[in-house]
């Protein structure tokens, strides 16, 4: 286990030191103590190391992620995992805005809440929450699965793609062209695999789908404000 | 029985209101229900840098020898915190243009007139493509609000990182990309359905305003080592708190773009009613860094309608460091050729009017996703012409210098031009013809 004290040394070194991990680095384990809320902690990683943040973190933790597993012994600001291309990263704790955003594969966990605009512009990211999420979540999402255990606030999947939204409590509005879709075997399927990725207890039983509707997908002047 | 005379008629007098070309468009909205979309940038007339003109040498100015002596075009870009400025040999630049609402041959053609003239080219709303980026000695690579294709590794291939807020066409703004366009590799690489319409979003989905932006780009920095340096575009909006804000939020280079700068899909009211002419927005940028003490310091590419040599040099002058050009390079390339006149009449416009680049029927084959179409331009030759321009504009901006007796283009000043109209001298802030005044000159009292 490396130790690295993100007060002491600083972001820049740590960033550098691990993203200079090769492919086939022997140092696996890593831990960041003293992260004080620091922002892009373990951004663009690329390898297959474990790293271990021991606190709460600031904006874009564990950003345009691949490979890595970023687990974060806290909660974390905005922007947690954006744009990640694979790998996990992992939250113990709460998640502010914008969680998942844009991301193109690998796993988000949040064991908390997620705020607002929870998976906004999703493009094939797991997201996996074991709390509620915020008004907003899922915009524009074009792929992947979002998976919320709790509840979803106001305009869930507005002008939504192809992303498959999961939701087990109450949806309290959803978004343009965002519509409650059947939940069949493949659904059920993919859902099970999802919450036990997550580590979640739920049961795939409990959830609700939701999907596009398709009508924004031509420009059509009804559809114009 | 006689004629009788007939009393004196009004002639017919078209209305400068509602004339034919407005009567037209109301009448077809009436008919369509759907507003007009097109590509490009202001048709429209607006003050812009003809109303300029250079004073050149006389008895108070020494001229250079138009063709023996030196006078320099190189720029360096991002110096204030990047560890790899880039170095440019001359200061006109390709702006971004997307893959997806330009070929694949087209941005292949982009790099390689740039490479050979020693500039660099500029990714779009679409991702950076393997042949753009072999091409292109130096390439900007953007970070739009749709971050289609955005990746880690191509943001590490990149020379420099662009962060667009706004283009000159459209701030505030975002961007549409009609499923004509959308074939299977636009589709995979914006990770989208083929043939749908595609929205590009107004504004980043994780950051909200400068306090924000500066730490977007701290992330930035740090995937990239602090190493290539990071502009951020905005639109010919607010320029002075625009580019307040841009140099506060860390930008390294502040790309500002007018109101002539084009687009591949807007709608056309966005783009004739929203923003401001780049003349109008030059000297206020510049205003805004020498407030700061960054003038020089964060280098100022601005772009919008620009032509030719002059326009360059006027640029310059005015207090940038660069220009971008998109419109013009297009039309390097063979964009509104006169050769496809019959095509572009069965499409219902001429050349030179052609702007219905969403709709991939482009008869030059560089607005387009159609294989038969791409496959008029050739882009080795467009490069050829690219390349061609660029060198012309670069011995034009020259000339202009020398008869300035200016040994580097960034030498130029506002104190070598006047302006033809009171417009022009209000917006640039430069004397009008045979006077020392311009309205709003400090200490005239109006």
């Amino acid at each position: 286990m490396q130790t690295f004290d993100l007060e002491a040394q600083g972001l820049r070194a740590l960033n550098s030191t691990l993203h200079a991990q090769a492919e086939t680095t022997n140092q696996t384990a890593w831990e960041i103590v003293n992260p004080k809320g620091a922002h892009a902690i373990a951004v663009g990683l690329d390898a297959p190391i474990e790293v271990n943040v021991k606190g709460s973190t600031g904006y874009y933790c564990g950003g345009m992620n691949k490979q890595a597993t970023v687990h974060v012994h806290g909660s974390v600001g905005p922007g947690v995992a954006e744009n990640m291309i694979s790998g996990t990263v992992l939250i113990e704790g709460d998640a502010s805005q914008y969680a998942g955003a844009t991301g193109n594969g690998g796993t988000l966990i949040i064991k908390g809440n997620a705020s607002s605009r929870c998976g906004i512009s999703m493009k094939g990211i797991d997201i996996i929450v074991h709390g509620n999420i915020g008004h907003m979540s899922a915009f524009m999402a074009q792929s992947g699965n979002l998976v919320v255990c709790g509840d979803a606030g106001e305009a869930l999947g507005d002008s939504l793609y192809e992303a498959r939204l999961f939701v087990r409590g109450s949806v309290k509005s959803l978004g343009a062209d965002c519509v409650e879709k059947e939940m069949r075997p493949e659904h059920l399927t993919i859902l099970e695999e999802l919450l036990e990725r997550g580590g979640c207890d739920a049961k795939a039983s409990e959830f609700k789908r939701y999907g596009s509707a398709r009508q924004l997908y031509h420009f059509n002047i009804d559809n114009a404000y | 029985m006689t004629d009788q005379p007939q009393a004196p008629r009004t002639a017919p007098i078209q209305s400068a209101t509602f004339s034919n070309p407005v009567n037209a468009e109301i009448r077809r909205a009436a008919a369509t229900g759907i507003y007009d979309i097109r590509g490009g940038g202001a048709k429209r007339k607006v003050p812009h840098f003809d109303d300029l003109l250079f004073l050149g040498a006389s008895m108070s100015r020494y001229p250079l020898e138009g063709y023996r002596e030196k006078c320099e075009t190189s720029v360096t870009l991002g110096t204030r915190f990047a560890k790899n400025p880039i170095q440019l040999d001359i200061p006109v630049t390709i702006a971004g243009m997307s893959f997806g609402a330009l070929s694949g041959p087209a941005k292949e053609a982009l790099g390689r007139g740039a490479t050979l003239a020693g500039t660099s080219t500029t990714t779009g709303d679409g991702g950076m493509t393997p042949e753009e980026r072999g091409h292109s000695n130096k390439l900007v690579y953007q970070y739009l609000p749709s971050r289609y294709g955005m990746n880690p590794d191509d943001l590490r291939r990149a020379d420099a990182i662009e962060i667009v807020v706004g283009q000159g066409a459209k701030p505030g703004g975002g961007g549409m990309l009609l499923g004509q366009k959308i074939s299977d590799r636009v589709a995979e690489m914006r990770n989208l359905p083929k043939g749908i319409d595609q929205r590009s979003a107004c504004r980043h989905p994780d950051w909200t305003g400068p306090d924000d932006l500066e730490i977007k780009i701290l992330e930035l920095r740090e995937i990239t080592g602090w190493k290539v340096p990071i502009y951020i575009k905005v639109g010919g909006a607010r320029p002075y708190f625009d580019t307040t804000l841009a140099v506060k939020a860390g930008a390294d280079v502040v790309v500002l773009d007018g109101m002539q700068g084009g687009t591949a899909a807007t709608q056309d009211v966005f783009i004739e009613h929203v923003g401001q002419p780049i003349l109008a927005c030059i000297r206020e940028a510049v205003r805004a860094l020498e407030d700061l003490g960054m003038h020089r310091e964060v280098q100022l590419i601005v772009s919008g309608g620009i032509r030719h040599g002059a326009d360059v040099a006027k640029c310059m002058a005015l207090g940038a460091d660069a220009v971008a050009i998109g419109t013009a390079a297009l039309i390097a390339l063979g964009d509104n050729d006169p050769k496809y006149e019959a095509e572009y009449n069965a499409l219902g416009t001429t050349a030179g009017a052609y702007d219905d680049w969403h709709e991939g029927r482009d008869p030059a084959g560089i607005t387009t996703q159609d294989p038969d179409l791409m496959a008029r331009l050739d882009p080795i030759e467009g490069g050829r012409r690219l390349n061609n321009y660029l060198k012309v504009m670069t011995l034009e901006a020259q000339t202009i210098a020398r008869a300035c007796g200016k040994n580097h283009l960034h030498n130029l000043e506002p104190e070598d031009l006047c302006a033809l109209t009171m417009e022009a001298a209000a917006m640039a802030k430069i004397p009008l013809a045979g006077t020392d005044w311009y309205p709003g000159k400090p200490g005239t009292g109006y």
